[in-house]
């Protein structure tokens, strides 16, 4: 068999180039790798979605909604009467019809998105600052042990176990209870539930992380253990937190709907929020159930594109299910 | 093993401990007060002094929580606020109406959700493995009280099929021994009055089963999927042994480890569950109670209810670390 | 006629979404009753796959196999699921190498070695039990009464390996496929397992497939070898040949890296450049060739032959190394 030349440095570049080293499989880094299969994965791509919608009818709903949703314009019209189990339902000019203070339902559940937003992502935010803050302590203070490093984290883990105790909801109410009626207290009650979650999520993977051969590679050779922590431990415990984030921004919404069924749900003055919307319609099913549905299927809507993207990432982080 | 039971019990004392402070300071601090419960906003100051003289609310705190744990001690809760009965023989007598409801959403969570994650995962990438897995995720993103809503106004009000409310229709004048209603009507072979509290039971049973479903759905999907791929059951197969041996004595039995582990979990979901369907149907067990105690702001019930709710979640958390380790021999204790 | 004769066995893995993969790609051997043959390979050389192949325990999705696997009249894969449980432990049983993770953890080992006896011998309850201890006495587990009522994780590695080989030769099976079965242990105790397969393999007349990367592990035992490349039989021939006069580089190179105790002390190992991933596709010429220090032009373009030799001696290669060099 004879080649002609062009032909023979082509298999001889196709040998070089099967011998050589490919760059695509050094230093990926995690959360390229986890990004990019996020985008593959299509449950992820309608959790987003979802949840893209939904931020942006809570940014600019508000402003363009038809009518004033703290206005009981059904009332002024005449049209409804409190007390009297009359909610007239759709029309063309209140697409939803009123709700049970003669106030435009379309403009109460498109506004509504605002609260919902703000009140799941605060207790959100209350929940992962305390408790990573308790968790990290606690991780560090293992970490580090010697007998003040291991009191440190007792401590905190008995009180973290306190907290678990107690079932969630009871957790919630008792706090917002205490409070009193509050738009932060809802926050705050819906925030410490999951403040065991994370603490617990933090110090475990902390502890993970900390019993890796690079931690120890790295204390081998002299880097300070504050150092590792910052630069190396804390980084790479984070992802669970991130994960267990998204999905506590859904069960936060849940919950918020709950307290509020509970009579212990209380509104910024005339702004509209989902649960406690929910919460209300239950007492006219009887009259409008469409009332309860409407805030109903927004929340699970809602809810359910964090759940998507929560799962998607926690499946998209796994090491087990790499490669 | 004894000694871990131990273990676990003197770990218990710390929590319990500081969840009596912590309710104590917390619920003393309820604005309104219980004064406002029993008077409503009309009662003169002097009246609302007095009341809370009768209460003892007055007294330093330290004085009311030593008290109180004093009390705690004799296993004494108080007295509720609205119905002058003591604390425990209201728990009691309404506790089992609980555990009857919590067992029938365990049963149906189980009986369902085992067997769907388990074709799920067996199935995986089929249509019924993406339903299962995007139902069950649907099922944890509705909220418990609406669902139980529409299942009593679908099933109770519009097709009659369930009763809507209550634990056992009065009509039937059943003798109740235990107040566990179903284990009643069995004793007193009523067998009408059984029959009568199991139809009770579906609906809110059905409700309050959701979440856990849909958990108990993914996680045995998950541990299905990973024990399909261990060598163990490669060699299972390799053996030849017929697929129903290896289903159910190497794929399921461990399997299901990961699924024991959680109904510690769910215990926590389905007593937090239970407080808003018992609600919905107005049936009457703790869950009912405290949420009246909540609209009443009757401090004695509250407290003694979550710290007894905290004790039993933690007693039946360590039961299922103690099975787990009969049922797991490489975490038998040494 | 051998009892088994696999003939242009191939398996390609296809994934929705990724490349498809050719595992295996056109293997035939043949063992006869009774007889050692081994399959030697790099991993990634589609040893196990073969031996998975042959057992009928790839996955049902995504393994596509082709080819024919002639046992002792059947063709193995070309057996429904049922028909294949009914041969696989009984007539063609298997050693796994991890033996930890190939036994069931949260069962004790009695059960998983007389679930064996009840599927294929019809034994039950003391019968099954009072065989099965037999079992664990003949690979050589001492007071197997008592270590039949423990689990896994009570056991040694060896003892572990031992109750799998105990599972695999209950039923005296006619084939025995051994896929590195002390790859997973202690050099010591491999020794040992690998002396016992030796023993039950010449007690009973039974044949053994042995899957192994160790040239050394197959000195010792096997009467034919074959090595694999890039899921290819690159040179088959009898032991004392192909240690005597290894013709293909690859057999050679993986001659070389064996440690020996009879050369110098100032001899290096010599490990083979690169690794399997650096394969040109068969189609292309031979997959060996971007590794080969005896590449020729003539490696690239046309995919290689086998070449008999006349004392039944075979390989894969155009620029054979000559049986006169020494390895």
């Amino acid at each position: 068999m004879t080649l002609a030349p062009g032909q023979k440095k082509d298999k001889l570049d196709r040998l070089a180039e099967l011998a050589a080293v490919r760059d695509d499989e050094q230093g990926v880094s995690l959360w390229r790798d986890a990004f990019r299969r996020l985008r593959r994965n299509p449950a992820a791509i309608v959790g987003a979605v979802i949840l893209a919608l939904f931020v942006l009818v809570a940014i600019v709903g508000p402003f363009l909604v038809p009518y004033d949703p703290a206005a009981p314009i059904g009332v002024q019209d005449g049209v409804v009467r409190s007390g009297s189990g009359i909610i007239p339902g759709p029309s063309s000019d209140h697409w939803l019809g009123y709700d049970h203070q003669g106030r435009d339902e379309f403009s109460r559940l498109i506004a509504g998105s605002r609260q919902t937003l703000i009140v799941g992502v605060v207790s959100t935010v209350i929940g992962l600052t305390v408790g990573v803050l308790l968790g990290g302590i606690s991780g560090a203070a293992a970490g580090l042990g010697g007998r003040r490093g291991r009191w440190v984290d007792n401590v905190l883990m008995r009180f973290v176990d306190m907290l678990l105790s107690v079932p969630s909801l009871l957790l919630a109410v008792s706090i917002a209870a205490i409070l009193g009626p509050s738009p932060i207290t809802v926050m705050i009650a819906v925030g410490a539930v999951s403040v065991p979650i994370f603490a617990r999520l933090l110090r475990g993977s902390m502890i993970a992380q900390s019993n890796r051969d690079y931690v120890l590679a790295a204390t081998s050779l002299g880097v300070r253990r504050g150092k590792i922590a910052i630069s190396h431990v804390i980084p790479n415990s984070l992802a669970p937190v991130i994960v267990q984030a998204t999905l506590t921004l859904a069960t936060a919404i849940i919950e918020v709907a709950a307290l509020s069924f509970l009579g212990l749900g209380t509104q910024v003055l005339g702004q509209p929020e989902w649960g406690l919307m929910l919460a209300e319609a239950q007492r006219y099913l009887g009259v409008r159930p469409a009332l309860a549905i409407y805030p109903a299927v927004a929340i699970i809507i809602t809810a359910f594109g964090f759940t998507l993207l929560g799962e998607a990432m926690r499946e998209a982080l796994d090491p087990k299910l790499r490669k | 093993m004894f000694r871990f039971i131990v273990r676990r019990l003197l770990q218990l004392i710390p929590t319990l401990f500081g969840l009596s402070l912590l309710l104590f300071i917390w619920l003393h601090r309820l604005p309104g007060g219980p004064e406002t419960a029993i008077l409503g906003e009309r009662g003169t100051p002097e009246m609302r002094a007095q009341i809370r003289r009768n209460l003892g609310l007055d007294e330093p705190l330290l004085i009311q929580y030593g008290r109180f744990m004093k009390r705690l001690l004799q296993l004494d809760l108080g007295t509720s606020i609205s119905t002058k009965r003591e604390v425990t023989t209201e728990f009691l007598q309404r506790f089992p109406g609980t555990v009857e409801l919590t067992i029938t959403a365990m049963v149906i969570a189980i009986g369902v959700g085992i067997p769907l994650g388990y074709l799920a995962a067996r199935r995986n990438g089929s249509m019924l493995d993406h339903a299962s897995v995007g139902g069950s995720l649907l099922g944890t993103c509705i909220p418990i009280f609406f669902l139980a809503y529409v299942l009593k106004a679908i099933f109770a009000e519009r097709l009659g099929w369930f009763p809507a409310i209550g634990r056992q229709d009065s009509g039937i004048g059943a003798t109740h021994v235990t107040n566990f209603f179903v284990l009643d009507g069995l004793i007193t072979r009523e067998w009408d009055a059984a029959a009568d509290a199991i139809w009770h039971l579906i609906l809110p049973g059905l409700a309050l089963a959701s979440i856990p479903f849909a958990i108990i759905v993914r996680i045995t999907r998950a541990s299905v999927l990973e024990v399909l791929g261990e060598d163990f059951v490669r060699t299972a197969e390799a053996k030849g042994l017929t697929e129903r041996v290896v289903r159910r004595r190497h794929v399921l039995r461990n399997a299901m480890l990961p699924v024991a582990t959680s109904i510690g979990l769910l215990t926590g979901l389905l007593l937090s569950g239970a407080v808003l369907t018992e609600t919905v149907f107005g049936f009457s067990g703790i869950g009912l109670f405290l949420y009246e105690a909540i609209s009443n702001r009757d401090y004695p019930v509250l407290q003694g209810f979550i710290l007894l709710i905290a004790v039993i979640f933690t007693l039946v958390n360590l039961a299922v670390d103690v099975s787990y380790s009969l049922i797991d021999p490489r975490v038998r204790v040494r | 006629m051998p009892l088994l004769d696999v003939e242009d066995l191939s398996v390609t893995f296809s994934r929705r979404g990724q490349r498809t993969v050719r595992a295996v790609d056109g293997v035939s051997f043949a063992v006869d009753a009774g007889e050692v043959v081994a399959l030697v390979g790099e991993s990634g050389c589609g040893k196990s796959v073969t031996s998975l192949a042959l057992m009928g325990l790839l996955p049902r999705r995504g393994a596509h196999v082709g080819g024919s696997a002639d046992f002792d009249g059947t063709d193995l894969l070309a057996l429904d699921q049922r028909s294949m449980r009914d041969i696989r432990g009984k007539d063609v049983a298997m050693i796994f190498q991890d033996p930890l993770s190939s036994l069931n953890p949260v069962i004790p080992v009695g059960i998983q070695v007389t679930e064996v006896l009840v599927r294929h011998r019809g034994m039950s309850g003391d019968a099954a039990r009072k065989e099965a201890a037999q079992l664990l006495d003949r690979v050589g587990i001492p007071d197997p009464r008592r270590r039949l009522k423990e689990y896994p994780h009570q056991l040694s590695g060896g003892m572990r390996q031992r109750v799998l080989i105990a599972i695999a030769v209950a039923c005296q099976p006619r084939l025995l496929i051994a896929d590195e079965p002390t790859t997973a242990l202690d050099v010591t105790i491999q020794a040992q397992i690998l002396e016992l397969l030796k023993d039950l393999v010449r007690d009973s007349g039974t044949a053994l497939i042995m899957i192994t990367h160790d040239l050394g592990v197959v000195a010792g035992m096997c009467d034919t070898i074959n090595v694999l490349y890039a899921g290819k039989v690159v040179e088959s021939a009898r032991r004392k040949e192909l240690f005597a006069a290894p013709r293909h580089p690859y057999t050679v190179g993986l001659l070389r890296s064996i440690p020996r105790l009879d050369v110098g002390r100032g001899e290096k190992l010599t490990p083979i450049p690169g690794s399997v991933r650096d394969v040109l596709p068969w189609s292309e010429g031979c997959a060996f060739a971007p590794r080969c220090d005896r590449q020729i032009e003539a490696c690239v373009g046309e995919p290689p032959a086998m070449v008999p030799t006349h004392t039944g001696h075979s390989y894969r290669c155009v620029n054979p190394v000559s049986p006169e060099e020494k390895p």
